[in-house]
């Protein structure tokens, strides 16, 4: 399992060679982990309800999958083949509670309002996925860039979920810091005369579902290699 | 400089690793339980002082919670900034009294977080979980003023839900009997199902509902509940073992503050 793949090629990469921009574009389209291999699906469908929380959950898995590739890769020749899996999952659930304990220490409504979805990030199965795949059979160099790439890979899907989901259910914009931004004029609304109403279906977990299959359809309508037959 | 510098100790630290490659067999038995006990220690190291080194500012925001979620038992909205200059204005008084209805100690004014009297300081949900015997444990109450000007009693509660602790304040009217308000919150309850004890949806339901002259005190109702009943509110669906823990922990919590209000009674009575 751990053979290294990469001492084969004595000759020294670019930062930027084509083998490690495809690692870093490939997961956030072609083999993007929530559309396509349609993994780590529970928390994108949960936490999607506001921005601001997409954005620290998905800067939460990036840190957790940065650090677990970058640890897993340099202990790959270490890490006896019968128990690797436990060892993963320590490392992983390690990190995970590194993550919930500065949360609530410096975050703590948002800490909060993700409750056990923080938690959940060990049994994120894009994380022990590509643990499991990459880090454990490459250099720590190409695993940062798999990290990031699948990491961001499903940030991006998380952050249009949470927009289109905060934009028509609540009528509003919160980002970090800011707190949520009502940005329709008050007299628009049904209750003081208006014409509009907030889609309180958004906010319910379903409406996740849709705008995420909406996603995967415009994704696979719009590239030939994804169709299948 | 720094590059030279940064390159010699990644080569060191690599001829390391490759000395480890060369020397060992990975698959002995030995060597994967020596592995196992090395990470075990560091990873227990690790988590050890990260939760040790946050623990002051958990606390602090623990603390903020706590007097945003008595402030919202009151109808009083607050943020976690500005918990600490609000909760003196309406919390006029903070109570500790024993299980005989006695009281041991009381405060007011601004709370500090290191005087170990102060009964806000007292830890509800510790000494649930230590389960020693009420006799031996003290009980905060807290006496704040409505916008009206009454006196308001706030009960902290505290019990079990299905997966974890569930906690809250229950507010209670001049007369002792009359519900003013309610807060629940919990750690890890279903969301959707139990965690929804903590929506204002669920809490709303108690204003204005009325405690029975003994015990059950107040009971959470699942299916059939009738409308003229004063004594109860609906469970939530879905969330029974978590309702059920709701209706548990404010019962036996009222039962204890009984006596305190019993007293209170006899002697405006005289």
């Amino acid at each position: 399992m751990s053979t290294d793949n990469s001492l084969a090629t004595p000759k020294r990469e670019s930062l930027f060679s084509k083998k490690n921009r495809k690692l870093l574009k490939d997961p956030l389209s072609d083999s993007n982990p929530i559309t396509i291999q349609v993994l780590g699906i529970c928390s994108a469908l949960a936490i999607t309800v506001q921005l601001q929380q997409a954005v620290i959950m998905s800067l939460s898995v990036l840190f957790v999958m940065i650090s677990g590739n970058v640890i897993v890769s340099l202990l790959r020749n270490l890490i006896p083949d019968r128990i690797r899996i436990i060892v993963q999952l320590v490392i992983v659930a390690s990190l995970v509670i590194i993550v919930d304990e500065v949360l609530k220490a410096y975050q703590p409504d948002i800490s909060e309002k993700l409750s056990v979805f923080v938690g959940l990030i060990i049994t994120n199965c894009i994380i022990m996925g590509r643990l499991e795949a990459f880090a454990l059979a490459n250099k720590p160099g190409p695993s940062v860039f798999d990290a990031i790439g699948n990491g961001m890979g499903y940030a991006w899907v998380l952050l249009v979920v949470s927009i289109v989901r905060e934009i028509f259910g609540s009528g509003a914009i919160s980002l970090p810091g800011m707190g949520q931004v009502k940005f329709l004029p008050q007299d628009w609304f049904i209750a003081s005369g208006g014409f509009y109403e907030n889609n309180n279906f958004m906010i319910l977990p379903p409406m996740a579902l849709v705008v995420v299959g909406i996603i995967i359809w415009i994704q696979r309508s719009s590239n030939e290699a994804l169709i299948e037959d | 400089m720094i590059t030279t510098f940064f390159k010699q100790t990644l080569t060191a630290v690599k001829s390391v690793f490759r000395i480890f490659d060369m020397a060992i067999n990975k698959n002995n038995t030995g060597y994967t339980f020596l592995f196992s006990i090395i990470m075990v220690l560091i990873v227990g190291t690790a988590l050890a002082y990260t939760s040790l080194s946050l623990k002051p500012l958990q606390k602090k925001n623990a603390a903020d919670k706590k007097m945003v979620d008595i402030l919202g038992a009151i109808g009083v909205t607050t943020t976690r900034e500005n918990a600490k200059t609000d909760f003196p204005i309406y919390v006029k008084e903070r109570l500790s009294i024993d299980s005989e209805g006695t009281v041991l100690n009381n405060s007011s004014g601004n709370v500090d977080p290191a005087d170990s009297s102060d009964p806000f300081n007292l830890d509800v949900k510790k000494d649930y979980r230590s389960k020693k015997p009420a006799s031996e444990l003290s009980f905060p109450l807290y006496v704040c003023e409505s916008d009206l000007g009454d006196k308001v009693y706030v009960i902290p509660v505290v019990g079990s839900g299905l997966w974890g602790p569930i906690w809250g304040f229950v507010a209670l009217e001049s007369d002792m009997n009359t519900i003013y308000g309610a807060k629940f919150d919990h750690k890890t309850e279903t969301p959707g199902l139990g965690a929804e004890i903590k929506d204002n949806e669920f809490s709303d339901k108690f204003k204005g509902q009325k405690l029975r002259e003994a015990s059950p005190y107040f009971t959470i109702i699942k299916g059939g509940r009738k409308i003229e009943d004063m004594h109860s509110v609906d469970g939530i669906t879905g969330g029974t073992i978590t309702s059920v823990g709701v209706g548990e922990m404010i019962d036996r919590t009222i039962s204890i503050y009984q006596r305190y209000f019993m007293s209170l009674t006899n002697s405006s009575a005289n």
